[in-house]
């Protein structure tokens, strides 16, 4: 499907579990008094009998997705994500999880650009909490096309699915011809001086970075993240061996989500300089999405000078 | 009898029933004396209901698994997890002689029932309490999408219900009008730390569950006539969820065990076990699991 740039991630979902709705009679929408701020409504319209508001009750909601998951249905429940993943950690753990149950936690409102909503509503830790739970795939669309496919690749793996769709609209970085495969990252710049990997929404700030470095004679490779777990160990380890360095960049605590998950891969196999561009474990605060990016550090600059930093350490270790 | 069931009289012989919950709890006491771990009074508790339902109530085979018509049952207080292994063996879902090894290592039977190790058994692992009603709603609505037939039960403990999400659950069973749900609270007014009613008092459960839209059915959990009539009850009902509140004993048939709080999660010694042996008597159309010979 064909989306205008700046298209919400969650409106390309919104369409995508439209066309699941249609082509898979197993697939069932549950959401928590959130039906148009995640975009479930033109499936609620279409579906109705397919469809559970299951009210302000998070925590129920997971556990009822878990019940007709493991009775063959294929459930989508949406919230925001850190309902989704704090306020609903136990269902999620053990009904889903540990049930190895085939729900899809659809979680909208990821990361700190929420907007006024501030720190209570921002969710920086949720790719983390997701990541820890065995068995759990976790997803981040970049972009609108993305997360179309994503949602329609998660109905079709069998397994509970984490999926964290960002607030802000993004521009169309991905194309709907490029493929989209589960656990495969996607190397969208070539590069040889450092490679910087990006998860969900920092991807076209990421790409805005590569441009600045290049036109100063830094050439960094750019590799999209667009799951978290199962990780591709293997483009990140020829990244590491091609480039020397790298740098990750993601809407979300540095701690155990993509740098921490980055890092381990490398500490273990091959270990070279890394810089993490994330929220600094701390809360967040209200605000406008491009004045909160600024203020926590996570703009395109803040992307230029983590590479420049990391290039020299990979020189003085030399 | 508080219980306001328009079925005709039932009549079964309990012997077989009654027997049946005998062995149960002689298989609890077993399973925990030897391994030296467990939950015996909840399950010691619970074993007439585990008997009716199987024996009963229950519309299950073992070569059913597969059938999405058949009833399920989950166990969202997964602690008392002894007597429900035990009712699995004595109906031949698993061999008497695996309850030896519960909550061994590389054992099927862990500690709280375990969907990975005995997948289609366990229909959702428990544990942590409160779980299990949003499961077993979900089983429900899945049952009624897909037009099968079928009911959905759930066993909750009194003091399982001070979790938060049980209520929430409870919401969600009546808004979705699941007659296809039979909840069962086993109601032996013990937890931890004490008296229900002295530690965050549930009462009046009855008055609450039915103002939360449940038919409630509210009866002595160990007298078979008014647990099979309260079944009969809940099938019978077309609108709403039905719930069983179970007045049960924790400890149930040991009277040193009989309502000491010490006895939820507490092993008892090889002295204990054999009197409280001797105070069960032995089953009449069962007899006890084997157990290796090398630790006898």
């Amino acid at each position: 499907m064909n989306f205008r740039s700046h298209t919400p991630v969650r409106d390309a979902f919104g369409k995508a579990l439209l066309e699941l709705g249609n082509s898979n009679p197993d697939v069932v929408v549950l959401t928590a008094d959130l039906t148009e701020a995640i975009r479930v409504h033109w499936f609620a319209k279409a579906f109705p009998h397919r469809f559970f508001q299951m009210g302000i009750s998070e925590n129920d909601m997971i556990g009822t997705a878990a019940g007709l998951a493991l009775a063959g249905k294929i459930p989508f429940v949406t919230t925001f994500a850190v309902f989704a993943t704090s306020l609903a950690n136990l269902p999620v753990r053990l009904s889903v999880g540990y049930n190895q149950a085939n729900v899809k936690i659809a979680a909208s409102h990821g990361g700190i650009t929420v907007g006024g909503d501030g720190a209570s509503h921002q969710s920086f830790d949720d790719l983390a909490l997701m990541r820890m739970i065995p068995g759990m795939t976790v997803v981040a669309p970049s972009d609108a096309t993305e997360a179309y496919k994503a949602t329609l690749a998660i109905a079709e793996h069998k397994g509970p699915v984490y999926m964290r769709l960002g607030r802000i609209p993004t521009p169309l970085i991905t194309t709907p011809e490029s493929p989209f495969n589960l656990g495969k990252a996607q190397v969208l710049r070539a590069g040889s001086d450092v490679a910087i990997f990006s998860i969900g929404t920092m991807l076209s700030i990421t790409i805005e970075a590569a441009q600045t470095l290049e036109t100063k004679g830094v050439s960094a490779r750019v590799i999209n993240i667009h799951t978290l777990k199962p990780l591709d160990s293997d483009v990140i380890l020829e990244a590491a061996r091609e480039c020397g360095c790298l740098v990750t960049v993601e809407e979300h605590t540095i701690l155990g989500g993509l740098g921490g998950a980055v890092s381990e891969v490398i500490s273990c196999n091959y270990p070279v300089p890394i810089e993490m561009v994330g929220i600094k474990d701390t809360f967040g605060e209200s605000g406008g999405p491009e004045e909160i990016l600024k203020k926590y550090g996570l703009t395109a600059r803040n992307v230029v000078k983590a590479c420049y930093k990391v290039i020299e350490r990979k020189r003085n270790r030399a | 009898m508080n219980c306001d069931t328009t079925t005709q009289q039932i009549t079964l012989n309990y012997q077989e029933l009654k027997d049946m919950a005998l062995q149960i709890r002689r298989d609890t006491i077993r399973m925990i004396s030897f391994r030296g771990s467990g939950h015996p009074g909840g399950a010691l508790g619970i074993a007439d209901i585990l008997a009716a339902l199987y024996g009963y109530s229950m519309d299950h085979a073992p070569d059913r698994l597969n059938d999405p018509h058949r009833d399920r049952l989950v166990l969202s207080n997964g602690h008392i997890c002894a007597a429900w292994y035990s009712v699995l063996s004595l109906q031949g879902y698993i061999p008497r002689e695996e309850l030896s090894t519960h909550r061994a290592i590389n054992s099927r039977l862990q500690g709280h029932p375990a969907r990975d190790k005995l997948p289609l058994l366990v229909e959702t692992s428990s544990g942590p309490l409160g779980q299990g009603l949003s499961v077993a709603n979900g089983l429900a609505l899945a049952k009624r999408l897909d037009g099968h037939s079928g009911r959905v039960y759930c066993i909750v403990g009194d003091g399982e219900m001070q979790e938060g999400i049980i209520w929430e659950a409870l919401l969600t069973s009546s808004h979705f009008k699941l007659a296809n749900l039979t909840l069962i609270v086993a109601f032996n007014n013990l937890q931890i730390d004490g008296e229900v009613a002295k530690i965050k008092n549930l009462e009046p459960l009855a008055e609450k569950l039915s103002r939360f839209g449940w038919k409630v059915i509210d009866i002595n959990g160990h007298d078979f006539d008014q647990i099979v009539q309260a079944f009969e009850a809940a099938k019978g009902e077309k609108n709403q969820p039905a719930v069983i509140i179970a007045r049960t004993i924790m400890g149930k048939g040991i009277p040193f065990m009989e309502n000491d709080p010490k006895w939820h999660g507490a092993c008892p010694s090889p002295e204990e076990a054999k009197k409280a042996l001797e105070y069960l008597g032995y089953a009449s159309n069962y007899s006890d699991f084997p157990v290796p010979e090398e630790a006898e």
